[in-house]
This record gives structure tokens, sequence and C-alpha cells, in this order.
């Protein structure tokens, strides 16, 4: 055992030894001193001690958030009941296979033609590492994860108006990037024009940085040689037998990578919101919504459109239609209520709530959103282009093309993410379209990228959120200073009323958000009403 | 730091990079899509069949679902210009204020085109001038 090792074993039995002590609270203070746990606020499982007293919450939607709400209440002693529009749970958290029938406003109806097996996610579709609370819940039921391929090095980045319209490895462009601005920078500081700046120590340290980093040669210069092949690969890989020696490749000069733009796709692979690791559940992002549902069995209403939610000085009504009966008007009542559905839909809801906070519900535009499932008759980017995962970046207007991140390696058929667009005139004009029409013009784009795609496209979804009934947009597309001006109030609990969502979090449009604001909505509720 | 998600960062924001080659060399004859943030589209009817009819429909009778959007055909509400430009320059709610990604005489022509569609007929045509007043007076966001 070596040294480092002996800490770190050291390190966890005395969190484990103070986790039995105070439980989870203690053990995470622990954590933190020691350094772990600080990214994220999530602590852990909530408790929720003290006696509700049989109060009743009635809480709607059946998303991530609401679900959250109604597990977590329903723990402490709540009874509990839950109105959602689907006829599934899940809300956004939404898988769609083959044979499942998706009618979007306006009346489009598309029919899923997959193959067993085969999926595509239209709402969240990752997890980041620093999502702990998503991560805890999936442990605790039992979703089993596996890696999401965010950065595959042999991805491309594409502009159709570089290089000819003909796609670069990113292993490429982010060698060759980085190797160029490393001879730059070297260059500068041997001229001697970074002395103000660098003391002759570190002087010589940040020259050996950036031979190292950069992949210069012993001269300081980035250029094809052994140096740079060992980052961005060879012209001929190396072999085995006769004539395997490697062939260097020529690389790309900076500028050609300046000009062409495609270093703006680097982003995506550096921020913290998509540095690795990266997670997915197997089969599909709705496996999570389906656990949820399985905590609370008999407790989630189907097809109950929330239409007036009023609060009194003793609990809350809420006015809904059952659309399994043809919109026959109902009512529940319970003495609290979790509000959990999307602003885009709460903000054309009658509410007696606050003027701050009613003006805080319609302070929030929706983001357009579109994304693409493309089934083909084989895994071409893996057998042809040796691409196992990661997500390719173009100025097209699909933006990207992304490669599944399971069932690597096995042949046959695969489903591509094909497109996803996120605001911009684009969103707008696929959104405008036909399902078929952008499916076509999703398969067109992308053959400019992969020109297998006409022959071995085989059938298609494409799901434009601003028609997705149920939320009438993709996610709380908050500005600087909307947050400012409405975030608090938004969060409030207000008389009887509290609301959850990831539109009531700092992690907007992400799975996180949302449970995090449901595991904060009913810590504050629950100390009320215990108080109460 | 804008706390915006970044999930589409990566080329949306291209405007120097040259005009696509789809046009000429797309084998079935397709629609030009957008090239950067701004809308590509120009007169009335072809921004609203990309644009409005992606919520309001291509019949302006809008859509019912969870909520719903709106009809533009017979609303009232559209006789006033101010009304009109503000929604499309503020938002309203659930809906982004498109009138960021279009100029003043896009936002103009796509006004007027629906004032005097879909059985409107509003008197007194937006012009850009009235626009570009309009967009100065929205509050940042």
């Amino acid at each position: 055992m070596t040294d480092k090792t002996a800490l770190a074993m050291s390190r966890r039995r005395l969190i484990q030894t103070v986790g039995a002590a105070l439980g989870g609270a203690g053990a995470y203070q622990v954590m933190t001193r020691l350094g772990f746990a600080s990214e994220s606020p999530y602590r852990g499982p909530i408790r929720l001690d003290g006696d509700p007293k049989g109060a009743s919450v009635v809480i709607l939607g059946a998303g991530l958030a609401g679900m959250t709400a109604a597990i977590e209440l329903e723990r402490a002693g709540y009874r509990v009941s839950v109105l959602e529009y689907n006829d599934r749970p899940g809300g956004r958290n939404w898988t769609i296979r083959g044979g499942d029938v998706f009618t979007e406003l306006g009346g489009a109806t598309q029919t899923c033609a997959f193959e067993p097996g085969l999926y595509f996610n239209p709402g969240p579709w990752r997890i980041p590492y620093h999502h702990y609370a998503i991560l805890d819940y999936c442990r605790r039921f039992g979703v089993a994860l596996e890696p999401f391929v965010q950065l595959n090095h042999n991805a491309y980045l594409h502009s159709s108006s570089a290089f000819g319209g003909k796609p670069q490895r990113i292993r490429d462009v982010r060698a060759d990037f980085i190797g160029g601005v490393a001879e730059l920078l070297a260059k500068a500081t041997r001229k001697g024009a970074l002395d103000e700046e660098v003391s002759t120590e570190d002087r010589e340290v940040l020259l050996e940085a950036l031979r190292s980093l950069g992949a210069l040669d012993k001269d300081f210069r980035y250029r094809i040689g052994e140096d740079s092949a060992a980052y961005r690969g060879y012209a001929k890989g190396p072999g085995g037998g006769l004539g395997a020696e490697p062939v260097d490749g020529e690389p790309i000069g900076l500028n050609d990578i300046l000009t062409s733009r495609l270093w703006r796709g680097l982003e995506n692979f550096d921020y913290y919101d998509f540095q690795t690791t990266m997670m997915q559940p197997v089969g599909g992002m709705g496996r999570i919504g389906e656990a949820f549902a399985r905590q609370i069995p008999d407790r989630i209403r189907y097809r109950a459109k929330v239409v007036a939610i009023r609060q009194d000085e003793t609990g809350v009504s809420v006015a809904f239609e059952d659309l399994a009966s043809g919109g026959t008007a109902q009512e529940s009542r319970a003495d609290w209520c979790v509000c959990a559905l999307p602003l885009s839909i709460l903000s054309q809801v009658p509410i007696n709530v606050s003027s701050p906070m009613k003006a805080a519900i319609d302070a929030v535009p929706y983001a357009t959103v579109v994304k693409f499932g493309l089934q083909f008759s084989r895994r071409f980017w893996e057998e042809d282009e040796h691409i196992f995962g990661g997500i390719s970046y173009t100025d097209l207007p699909i933006h990207e093309i992304s490669y599944p991140s399971g069932d690597l390696n096995t042949g046959g058929k695969g489903v591509l993410l094909g497109g996803y667009t996120w605001d911009g005139p684009n969103s707008y004009e696929f959104t405008a379209m036909s399902p078929a029409e952008r499916v076509r013009r999703a398969v067109e784009f992308g053959a400019q990228i992969h020109p297998q795609y006409p022959k071995e496209f085989e059938n298609g979804v494409a799901v434009a959120w601003r028609r997705v009934p149920f939320t009438l947009g993709c996610a709380g597309d908050w500005s600087d200073e909307a947050r400012k001006a409405h975030y608090n109030d938004l969060c409030q609990i207000d008389g009887r009323i509290v609301l959850a969502g990831e539109h009531a979090s700092y992690i907007p449009a992400w799975q996180e958000g949302a449970i995090l604001s449901a595991l904060d909505a009913v810590q504050r509720l629950h100390k009320r009403v215990v108080a109460s | 730091m804008k706390r915006v998600p970044r999930f589409v960062a990566a080329f949306v924001a291209a405007t120097a990079i040259g005009q696509s080659v789809l046009a000429d060399d797309a084998p079935v004859k397709s629609a030009p899509m957008s090239r950067g943030r701004q809308f590509d589209e120009h007169g009335g009817a072809d921004l609203f069949a990309n644009v409005c009819a992606a919520c309001h429909q291509p019949d302006a009778k809008g859509a019912v679902g969870a909520a719903a959007y709106p009809p533009l055909a017979g609303d009232k509400k559209l006789a006033s210009a101010d009304f009109m430009l503000d929604v499309l320059f503020r938002g309203l709610r659930g809906m982004p204020p498109l009138g960021s990604m279009m100029s003043d005489e896009q936002v103009a022509d796509v006004a007027n085109y629906v004032r005097t569609h879909f059985g409107n007929s509003y008197p007194g045509a937006i012009s850009a001038a009235q626009a570009s007043a309009a967009r100065r007076r929205t509050p940042t966001p």
C-alpha cells in the first residue's frame, strides 16, 4: 500500500466513523472540511423530522421535481396526491422507443419505428458527476448508469465553409490549436516579451510547460514530428511486422484553425457542466422517471389537466379536467400544495398568490429546443469512422450529432441524436416544419458530415419542445436581470403554495435543478407545517 | 457570469463565416435556414411561416395542450400596434422576445402581415420607425 492510498483509506474511515455518529449531515461537514463534496449543496438524503399530523399535500406535475416532493413528503408522514397531465410519469424525463406514439400541438402524430432496444432521449440525456442529488436517487432507486461520452477526440468539428466543408477530427483541432498557441507563447517568452510578467525562474518552467502540454519539439516549434504526433495521432498509425513504422501527420496551421472558427466547438468539452465523467441511465433517461414513480404507487393521477389553483385559510383547491373521461371537471383539495408545473403552463393557470410571485411566474420565457433521433441500418460511425460515442459539433442548423454511448462495437443498427438546437432562429424554423420535414432536413444536413447518411438512414423522430403539449417549451430561460428581479419571489412559500422545478433553481434545464428545488421546497414547507 | 445552460454553445454565435453551400448542393429543394443569431427570412409571409407558426400554427388559430398558444386569428388585442410591438420585443409569459432576433423592418413586416391576414384587418400599417421606437422603449430583459 502506498502512502497516498493509506492516507485516502484513513480519511475515508474517519468520515465513516463520524458519519455513523452524527448522521448524514455530520458526515457531510467532515467531508467538506477535508476538501470533498464542495461542488454541490446536496447533503445526502433529507430528513423531515417532526410529525405532520396527517397533513395532506397535493402535488402538481409528476416530473422529477413533483415526484421528489411526493416521495419525501410521503416518507415523512404526509398524505400525498399527484396530478399529472400526461399518461406517464417523468415529464421532460422521457425516452422514446419503438412503437411509442407522440402527438404534438397542431396535431401531427409520430409513431417511432426504432428497432427493439434502440431509443432516443428528447429531453435530458446526460448527468454530470457533480449532480450529486440525482446520482444519489439513481443509486437508491436502483437505476443502472453507464458512462456518457461527451468528449470523443475522434469525433468531428465541422464548418460548412472551412476546409472545403470537410469535417476535422476534434483530436487534430485541439492538439493543433493548443500547439500553435504554445509555440507563439514560447516565442514571445524567449524573445523576452514577457519579462515584465514572468520572473526568470518561472520563465524556464513556463517554457518547459509549454513544450510538454503544447507538444513542442526541442526548438519550441509545433510541427510535424514525433512530438506533435504523440498528441494528434498519425497519418498512418503504428502497426505490427514489416512496414509497421508510423507516419506522422502534418498539423493544421494555427491561422487555418483561427479563421475556420472550429475552435468554438472546443468549449463544449471544458465547461464544468460537461466535464468527465458524465453518465446516462442504461436503456434511456426515462428509466429514472419510471423508478421514481415506483416509489409512490397509486399516488399519481394521470391525464389530469390543472385549470385553476385556489388557496384559502384552510387549504388549497385544485380544479382539473379528467382527460380520460373527456375533460370532466374535478377538484382535489389538500392542506398544502407543491406546484411543479412548468412556468410556461402555470403562467396561464388562474392562481391566487401574491402579486410579486405572480409577476415572477409570468417573467420567464421558455427555451425553444428541437431534438432529432435518427435510426440507421448500421453503426457506420463506429465501423467506418471509429467514432465510439461522443459529439460532433457543426455550424449547420442541426448544431451537433451525438453518437450513442451504449452498446459500443456491437454492430447492427443504431440511433443517433441527429441534431439539437437550443434557442436561436433554427429552433423556430425546425419547429415550424412538419415532423417529417424536420427529419428529412436533419438527414440532409447530417449527410454533409457523414456521407453514409442517405444510404443508411431508416427512420426518425423529431421533438420540437415548443409543440410538446405538456410544456409548451423546453425549460426556463432566465435572463440575469429577470432572475435578479424575480427569482426570490418565485421561491417563497406563498400561504399554502410553494413552487418547485428546474425553473426554481440555479441549475436551469437540468434534472438536478428540479430535484434540488423540490428538496428545498419540501424542507421549508415541512418546517412551516410542524411549527403550525 | 450569466447562468444559462451551455448546451449548444458551439457555433451558434458564428456570423463571420461565409454563406452556406447548401442551397446549391441540396438534392431536394429545401427552404434556406438562418445562418446566425438573427432571422434571415424577409417579408411578413415568410417570417410568419417560419417563426410565428411554430407555436401559433400555420393557420394562426393557436393550439391547446396543458396550456395554450392563443390564436392570432381574430385577436382583437392586435388592433393596438403598441401592444403587438411590445409583445414582440418583451415577450409574454413563456413567449420569448422574438423581436430581438429581427430587424425593425422584419418586425414591422411580420406584425403587418398578421394584422392583415387570418381574418384580421386592422388599419394603420406599422412602420420600421415605429418598431425601432418600440425596441428602444423595451427595458433590458
